[in-house]
């Protein structure tokens, strides 16, 4: 290995013209370093850059500043044929006018093996996506399950250092993206190899990534494991994408270590909490509760930041009860889990209820606005 | 250089492309800027061009004459502009009976079983891959006075015991108009065909549904929606039709002279390439116009494509 | 209801229609078999007796071809061997050409972006909106000018002279069909989604291999449909080649013309015949050979 990352971008500008005429950067000064052997995800809503960032990987497209280094050596406009990674396509593009053989030995025969190597190559890697024995179909006689599969094994037949997916489980119906989640993640694992995932999906993105790029108008908003992006969000935006969370405004009196303390006007109060990002006293900031992090008791708790409220609506979902409430006439949400097996409705919280809302210092997150 | 051209694909589309022009303006554009020089040209003896800037064709054409009978210098007449006028009313007329003759068939093949709209169609195309100049000739056989269509009228007669002279049909107006619809039918039957085929059939039941009667569901749904196959039809057969000769030689005789006629008759037996360019030009100038107005009222459909 | 459902004068006009159409063909065909030498009146069907043709008046009594007797007198005729010749090789080297060249500016106008793509996208409508005969005697003239200026500088004389022929009608051919083919291309790759190549080069296939073994078997079905049109534009052609044909390059279309305007013998209708059934059954053929690929 002759770097220690796979895949680094680095101060990467993509600038597009837009049919109005003017420029546009879908990738604005991006820079990102991605290990050997990771899974590492892209995530953001549609338009944020996700494709064109991979599509310069893959040297689809070519940056208009900075360069992509594979494996520390700089691309520049090296084309994609003489690149060591393999995409697969959203719409998976296998060649209809070929069998799913001929599809997944597309890829060996412009390396030049020999046939017989094809056809070992070709038979593991078809068992490898359990698609043994379809070896003669055509694209389209396939389910989109297992079309996807074929997309899969054409690509890592090549057994490239990289391996770029395009939300490669968006065509796919729920129940077959769980499955092909697990999959693919197993799959990642037993190889080896740097899988590249692109994904609107947070929840795909959390169950299957080591990593994650949170990504917004072509800009990365954070970068970080899956616990840290939810735990420690690095700004309003992120922590607002990934998961749910209640906002509360408000401005830094002072900072102390990692805790801050935020006077919340809304409120009239004064909370304590982790500054995730930097901050300093008298930025404006958002203070972030999670739903789920939030105590609710029949009686005023101990701590200080505890508030009284009145419950809005609740609603049942099985695991949990969703309760929003009144807390001083802010709109705030809890998730409650269902602990105890119980048909007693009082469990569950009515409407107009009375009840205490206990925030832990701890679960309260102090973000910059950005 | 092999990189250079991969890097710029401005570079390899222009590369793509120039084969196409070169072909297109070599003998497209420079061959109408040659038509244009020559028509401003005088012919010389022995026909060839005599390469100046004279107005004489046109205004030869407008019909304004300097070799008159009579001995006057000068005179009028519009022998050509009747000419002009006479192709101009024939391609509408032939345009029209053509969108009455096709609309009904397409719209037959189009509401056709889909298993048997290919056999309907492939019986459509057939006349129009025999040959253009066999399909005038069969028309002379039908129309002679000997000719089939006085046969069987004859015979209709005669069962009716009415007394019939064979018509003179061949070598008039009527024959051309004819064989002109004859020959360019089928140009007219594809473009509607796949206009209407486009139509969902839930539209039908939905306007069904509305309580239209068919009538109405033809006037307010399937004519408008076919429209594009119309105007492209029409652009197929009315530019074909101003320019054609063979139809008004063969069925027409030396009756019914069109612009296609006194071009190719300056071209060959007057050997006046000048006059005949000066005729080809406003022969073009006179359907991009027709065109132009055409096409901006209803539009330019892709059905242009498919015929 | 029934979504086939048909008003009677719908079925009763559409067979009108198709009435009109062949009739003319039909009894063209009849007439290719008639005795009648100056084929004006239908006098019968010529018996098969004897090894000699024996006439009555201008009437066939008797030929060893019996009814076929014009298709054999066809077949012994040079002139319509030479033209058939002529027009077919015309035909395939027009259509080979323009095939090529346009299913390249298909590709150029609907995969790239340059400079000159408007200017070359509306020169493609220009012979589709003016009347061919505009385009003949435009070509005309630019042969005829630019042979006579080579001709006069060069100093030829007698047989190297350059005058019109199958060459001149060929390069016109070309010139109106590369509009059609690349319009036909054109409208087929409208839907073909480019991340089909992206796949072939991500895989390792540089930029000649990903259009050999990917784009060119994908767009295959509408560049053959392209030259289908092509051929029959050029087999059809009248216009065109009466202009720009010049002596050994006549066409069967001018052949027949230029009988049409003399004596026509029930041989005409035999050529007629042989021209239609063979359209026929090649259209069968293709259509045939269309049906199988899609199953
Ligand atoms: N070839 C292109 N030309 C012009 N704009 C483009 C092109 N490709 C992408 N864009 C624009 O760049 C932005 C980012 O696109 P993309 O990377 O596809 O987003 P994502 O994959 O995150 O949904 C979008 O606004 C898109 O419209
Ligand atoms: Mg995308």
């Amino acid at each position: 290995m002759a770097s220690e990352f796979a895949v680094e971008l680095r101060d990467v500008v993509k600038k597009f013209i837009t049919p109005e005429g003017s420029e546009m950067a879908a990738v604005d000064h991006v820079t990102m370093q991605i290990r050997n052997g990771e899974f590492f995800s892209m995530l953001g809503s549609s338009g944020c850059g996700k494709t064109t960032s991979l599509r310069m990987i893959a040297g689809f497209e070519w940056p208009t500043e900075g360069d992509v280094y594979i494996e520390g050596k700089p691309m520049g406009h090296l084309p994609p044929f003489q690149r060591n990674v393999n995409t697969v396509f959203q719409s998976y593009a296998l060649f209809q006018h070929m069998t799913v053989f001929q599809n997944v030995a597309f890829g060996l025969e412009m390396e030049g093996a020999s046939k017989d190597e094809i056809a070992r190559r070709v038979g593991r890697s078809l068992e490898m996506v359990q698609l043994t024995g379809m070896d003669r179909r055509r694209p389209r006689q396939l389910s989109g399950g297992q079309q996807q599969r074929v997309a899969l094994a054409r690509a890592l037949v090549k057994t490239p250092d990289v391996l770029l997916l395009d939300e490669p489980l968006g065509a796919l119906d729920l129940k077959l993206r769980k499955e092909m989640q697990l999959e693919l993640k197993a799959l990642q694992q037993q190889l080896g190899i740097t899988f590249i995932y692109v994904t609107h999906d947070q929840e795909e993105a959390l169950t299957m990534s080591d990593r994650i790029a949170v990504m917004s108008k072509g800009k990365i908003m954070q970068m970080g494991t899956s616990v840290e992006v939810y735990e420690r969000p690095a700004n309003r935006f992120v922590a607002e994408f990934i998961g749910e969370s209640n906002f509360l405004e408000g401005k830094v009196k002072s900072v102390k270590g990692d805790q801050a303390v935020v006077d919340v006007p809304a409120w009239g109060e004064e909370l304590i909490g982790i500054a995730t990002g930097k901050v300093k006293a008298g930025d404006d900031v958002s203070v972030s509760i999670r739903p789920e992090k939030v105590r609710l008791t029949d009686k005023q708790g101990i701590k200080e930041n505890s508030l009284e409220a009145v419950v809005t609506t609740s609603t049942y979902i099985g695991s949990d009860t969703h309760v929003y409430l009144d807390v001083r006439g802010q709109r705030f949400k809890v998730w409650e889990q269902n602990r105890i097996s119980t048909l007693d409705p009082r469990a569950y919280y009515a409407n107009g209820q009375k009840v205490w809302v206990t925030l832990l210092s701890e679960n309260t997150l102090i973000l910059p606005k950005a | 250089m092999l990189k250079r051209l991969r890097e710029n694909k401005s570079a390899q589309g222009t590369l793509l492309i120039s084969p196409t022009l070169i072909v297109m303006i070599g003998l497209l554009i420079i061959p109408l800027i040659l038509t244009l020089i020559v028509s401003f040209g005088q012919r010389s003896p022995d026909g060839n061009v005599i390469y100046s800037f004279s107005l004489d064709n046109y205004i030869r054409l407008a019909g304004f004459s300097t070799d008159c009978t009579g001995g006057a210098s000068f005179c009028f007449n519009p022998l050509y502009a009747q000419i002009l006028w006479r192709s101009l009313a024939l391609a509408f007329n032939t345009t029209v009976l053509v969108i009455a003759l096709a609309y009904p068939l397409a719209y037959f093949i189009a509401r056709a079983h889909p298993k048997r709209r290919t056999t309907f169609l492939f019986l459509v195309l057939i006349p129009l891959w025999t040959n253009f100049v066999i399909r005038v000739y069969a028309w002379m056989m039908l129309l002679r006075k000997e000719g089939v269509i006085n046969i069987i009228l004859g015979w209709i007669m005669g069962l009716l015991r009415i007394p019939f002279t064979p018509l003179e049909m061949l070598y008039t107006p009527g024959a051309v108009l004819v064989g002109m619809v004859y020959e360019f039918l089928p140009f007219m039957i594809l473009p509607i065909y796949t206009s209407l085929e486009k139509i969902d059939n839930s539209l039908y039941e939905a306007a069904a549904d509305l309580g239209a009667n068919s009538i109405r569901t033809l006037l307010r749904v399937t004519l408008p929606l076919s429209m594009p196959g119309v105007v492209a039809g029409t652009i197929l057969v009315f530019i074909p039709v101003m320019g054609t000769f063979i139809v008004s030689d063969i069925l027409g005789g030396r009756q019914v002279i069109l612009v296609g006629n006194l071009i190719q008759r300056q071209f060959l037996d007057a050997r006046d390439p000048t006059f005949g360019s000066a005729a080809s030009l406003i022969l073009m100038v006179l359907t991009l116009i027709v065109t132009y107005f055409y096409t901006r009222k209803f539009g330019f459909g892709e059905e242009i494509v498919v015929a | 209801m029934n979504p086939f459902r048909r008003s009677p004068f719908v079925l009763f006009a559409a067979m009108l229609v198709y009435v009109f159409l062949y009739l003319p063909i039909f009894v063209l065909v009849l007439y290719s078999f008639n005795a009648s030498r100056t084929n004006v009146v239908f006098t019968g069907f010529i018996s098969q007796t004897g090894s000699q043709v024996v006439m009555d008046g201008s009437n066939v009594v008797q030929s060893p071809c019996g009814a076929f007797h014009w298709y054999c007198e066809l077949s012994k005729n040079k002139d319509v061997t030479n033209a058939a010749k002529n027009t077919l090789t015309i035909a395939v080297v027009a259509t080979i050409i323009s095939t090529i060249v346009g299913t390249m500016a298909a590709l150029a106008l609907q995969r790239y972006n340059f400079k000159l793509r408007p200017f070359s996208q509306l020169s493609l409508y220009i012979p589709i909106v003016i009347p061919e005969i505009v385009m003949g005697i435009g070509i005309l003239t630019l042969f005829s000018q630019l042979f006579g200026w080579i001709n006069n500088a060069l100093n030829l004389e007698g047989a190297s002279r350059l005058t019109l022929g199958l060459g001149t009608v060929i390069v016109s051919h070309i010139a109106f069909m590369i509009p059609f083919v690349t319009l036909v291309v054109q409208a087929r790759l409208q839907g073909f989604d480019k991340a089909y190549e992206e796949a072939a080069m991500d895989l390792g296939a540089n930029e000649w291999t990903t259009f050999q073994r990917v784009t060119f078997p994908m767009i295959l079905p509408g560049v053959l449909s392209g030259a289908l049109l092509a051929f029959t534009l050029s087999l059809d052609d009248f216009v065109i080649t009466f202009f720009t044909n010049g002596p050994g390059s006549t066409t069967l279309p001018i052949y027949v013309y230029g009988l049409l305007r003399r004596i026509i013998t029930p041989q005409v209708n035999a050529l007629s015949t042989v021209w239609i059934a063979l359209v026929f059954f090649t259209v069968l053929l293709l259509q045939w050979i269309q049906n199988r690929e899609q199953k």
